[in-house]
């Protein structure tokens, strides 16, 4: 397929998995905030650390507010990675693509885009969104992803977008599990009290995780929210799961056979995934949790830029013509 | 009841007879819409808009940072257009978009017609879409021009005219499809009663165009559709038509010349390209041979086109036909390569070129629509009538310092439609612009773009110039 619409289509899909996970992180701690005791301070900007978008951040705000940070992360178009940001740049890929993606994924992400706005439009008018608001732009990522699923041929361009949404998601899923992992290390030993608890439950909410982590560990202890974030294979938004599937998918659409690399982002990626078949959680945690992660996201970028290279970014040859200006 | 005041003015209404009763052909939509009731049709017309605006059938609105998206307007009354109209009309194309095919490679070839003296050989070389670039060249077939989208209007005296031919990238077809798409959820029992004949497989008989003229000896050929990309105000139809037809949307940037063919970059390296349904004017199609500055076209495309390895749809070259004042000869061309009258008349025009004409053109410019030759979309236009004496004087001084560029026409009174103003119905002016196909065969689409200045009173029809659209109903009995 088209270079330039393989590259739409990993970014349309990349940019929807980001909305989703920003929506849901402001949601989460949203609810979160409403069970901690009065004067027990709200944490909001560990948020901003997720996108990686703390200097841009401190650029135009003073303080993290609540306010402030859900002004940043959801309409501040100032910020590419708010969720209206995401939403137009997912749309706009759309319509790089539109003649390849079905009229119900088009319609899907025209509606997503027009209410994101709406709600945009009111917040400049001083109205603050509504909780549900983050609960809809979940919905909507979900309806997407429905119609991604449902109505279009499972072919070359869907892989580019299933391998979008899975680079992004390993991604967001590091970055969460160590801006909040980071923040609760202090309290691991009193585990136990209801506020750890429920502050620990939150990591796993914010990734989707927290009713599929009870049916395998039930009782939270963050070794076992480690070992299910990074290594379960069978939940959507671990790690693991993430980069084996993205790996499944980068060879569909090479024809690569499994196990083997014809270009950098194969290699690179099946080494990742190697080392998550195999790896311990106790050594992540003997070497450090955030060493590891950061090693991960570092491995993400580069696999990302190597996938741009082996697909996307085909170099042009010079032409010389042989009836130079016959036309003024 | 919605009709209940409606004037049809001095003017041919589409719908209504002079004395207020409906044509037959429009009785059925007449007595459809007088029982759904006023509440029930305005819903109608929300549920339209609101589906253009779901499908994105939008533009931009200029200098509003928030984003804000419109849809082209869209009126749900239909005009429709009995059998017995509709006929001479599919003919008189026929004929036109023939003629023009013949003319435009005798005017690159052999140039009889100028030798015989029928067209002035200076009008030609004078005309800015004459491309010496595309002297000597042999499309497949001798086909050059691929797809029409002809203007018509009807005049006072219920007579269809030829405004204006579009032989470089017409464009409206995706609207035509999709209106009809919309009108056929909004009047569903009309449509079962009424005969409309169907518009959709316009995208087949596009497609087998393309594959038509694909270059000689090329089985299965790979068609792709150039557009300029997502900021064209036609891009909704260029992924429309791609999507439709199944063909690859490409931009410059996705192709490239490489051993003399034209290649996209794929995911799996470069692949050939065929055919291209180019979306691009000449001048931008390949920066080597026209407008260096382009950076919409593909560098070397042309060479490739010359030695007959790709095709291009429409051929560079074709602007030739449709420069206004060429215009004002196409019934001689006709009588000249055909030896038949023309069935679709002119709009009797003045071509400033010549000095009686002028003088009298601009003797009497209050009364005139003023064209410049070489634009389109409404832009460099004079409606006489309606006209500043400030823009009048302009335009004479314009006209004088190059009167090649001009052409006068007298101001006519286009037929009007019924449109939905608020709460009740107001006539509004419209054209008519239908497609022509032309490859192995003729093809003309029964029906076509119904475009409606939605200002009281105007007679700009342009989307760029506050017009909308409406859906065509061509009847088949």
């Amino acid at each position: 397929m088209l270079s330039r619409l393989a590259d739409s289509l990993y970014w349309m899909s990349r940019y929807v998995e980001r909305a989703e996970n920003v929506a849901r992180f402001i949601d989460v701690n949203t609810w979160l905030s409403l069970d901690l005791p009065t004067g027990y301070q709200e944490q909001w900007s560990p948020l901003i650390s997720t996108t990686g978008d703390d200097a841009l951040f401190a650029e135009h705000y003073h303080q993290a507010t609540k306010q402030n940070v859900i002004q940043f992360l959801t309409f501040d178009t100032r910020n590419p990675n708010c969720v209206l940001s995401c939403v137009t740049a997912a749309r706009e890929n759309a319509r790089l693509a539109r003649q390849y993606i079905t009229l119900e994924m088009w319609e899907q992400i025209n509606r997503f885009y027009f209410a994101v706005q709406a709600a945009a439009q009111s917040a400049t008018r001083g109205f603050q969104p509504r909780q549900d608001f983050f609960s809809d732009v979940m919905t909507a990522c979900h309806l997407f992803l429905g119609t991604l699923y449902a109505t279009m041929s499972h072919n070359e361009g869907w892989h580019f977008c299933r391998l979008g949404r899975l680079m992004e998601r390993a991604d967001k899923t590091s970055r969460i599990l160590d801006t909040k992992y980071y923040l609760l290390l202090p309290s691991v030993d009193a585990i136990g009290t209801p506020y750890d608890d429920l502050m620990w439950a939150a990591v796993l909410r914010s990734t989707s995780a927290f009713e599929m982590y009870r049916k395998r560990f039930q009782q939270i202890s963050p070794d076992r929210i480690v070992e299910f974030l990074v290594l379960d294979r069978e939940f959507p938004r671990a790690i693991h799961y993430c980069v084996v599937n993205a790996e499944g998918s980068l060879h569909s659409i090479s024809g690569t056979p499994a196990r083997t690399f014809g270009n950098p982002a194969e290699q690179q990626l099946g080494r990742l995934s190697a080392e998550l078949n195999y790896i311990q959680v106790r050594e992540i945690i003997n070497r450090g949790l955030h060493e590891f992660l950061d090693g991960i996201q570092v491995r993400l970028n580069k696999i990302g830029d190597a996938i741009t290279n082996a697909f996307f970014a085909l170099q042009p040859v010079p032409v010389v013509s042989p009836y130079p200006g016959r036309e003024a | 009841m919605l009709f209940e005041g409606y004037e049809t003015g001095n003017f041919y209404d589409e719908m209504f007879e002079a004395d207020g009763s409906p044509r037959p052909c429009a009785r059925l939509l007449y007595e459809r819409i007088g029982s759904v009731g006023d509440a029930e049709l305005r819903r109608y017309q929300q549920a339209a808009e609101q589906a253009l605006l779901r499908m994105g059938i939008t533009f931009n609105v200029y200098g509003d940072s928030a984003g804000t998206e419109k849809i082209f307007p869209f009126d749900i009354v239909p005009r429709i257009v009995p059998a017995e109209e509709w006929l001479p009309i599919e003919r008189g194309l026929r004929q036109r978009v023939h003629a023009l095919n013949v003319f435009i490679n005798d005017i690159y070839h052999e140039q009889k017609i100028l030798k015989d003296g029928i067209v002035p050989r200076d009008l030609i070389f004078s005309a800015k879409s004459f491309r010496q670039a595309c002297v000597g060249l042999k499309p497949v077939k001798d086909a050059w021009c691929h797809i029409t989208g002809t203007d018509l209007v009807r005049h006072g005296d219920g007579k269809y005219y030829i405004l204006e031919d579009n032989l470089r990238c017409p464009s409206g077809v995706s609207y035509v499809l999709q209106n009809r798409e919309i009108m056929k959820r909004t009047f569903p029992q009309v449509f079962d009663d009424s005969n409309v004949r169907p518009v959709g497989d316009y995208p087949s008989y596009l497609l087998r165009t393309l594959q038509d003229i694909a270059p000689a000896g090329t089985t299965d050929p790979t068609v792709a559709l150039l557009t300029p990309g997502i900021h064209n105000s036609a891009y909704f139809e260029h992924a429309f038509l791609a999507k439709f037809m199944g063909v690859e949307l490409v931009e410059g940037r996705d192709l490239v010349v490489m051993n003399g063919y034209v290649m996209m970059r794929t995911t799996k390296g470069f692949e050939r390209v065929d055919v291209i349904y180019r979306r691009i004017d000449d001048d931008f199609i390949d920066p080597l041979t026209f407008r260096p500055d382009s950076m919409l076209g593909v560098p070397g495309l042309m060479d490739v086109y010359r030695a007959g390895r790709v095709a291009l749809a429409n051929a560079p070259g074709t602007g030739i036909a449709d420069d206004k004042v060429i215009y004002a000869y196409v019934p001689k061309i006709i009588k000249y390569y055909l030896g038949e009258d023309v069935i679709l008349p002119n709009v009797p025009t003045y071509v400033c070129w010549d000095d009686a004409e002028r003088q009298h053109v601009i003797d009497n410019l209050d009364k005139f629509v003023v064209k410049a030759a070489n634009e389109s979309g409404g832009y460099g236009m004079l409606v006489g009538p309606h006209s500043t004496a400030e823009q009048r004087d302009k335009f004479k001084e314009a006209i004088r310092a190059n009167p090649r560029n001009y052409i006068a026409q007298p101001t006519l009174a286009l037929s009007r439609v019924p449109v939905i103003v608020e709460d009740h119905f107001e006539g509004r002016h419209v054209d008519l612009r239908p497609y022509v196909l032309y490859g192995k065969e003729i093809f003309v689409l029964p029906g076509g773009l119904t475009r409606v200045a939605l200002k009281k009173g105007s007679l700009v029809v342009n989307s760029s110039q506050g017009g909308g659209s409406k859906d065509t109903w061509v009847l088949s009995c």
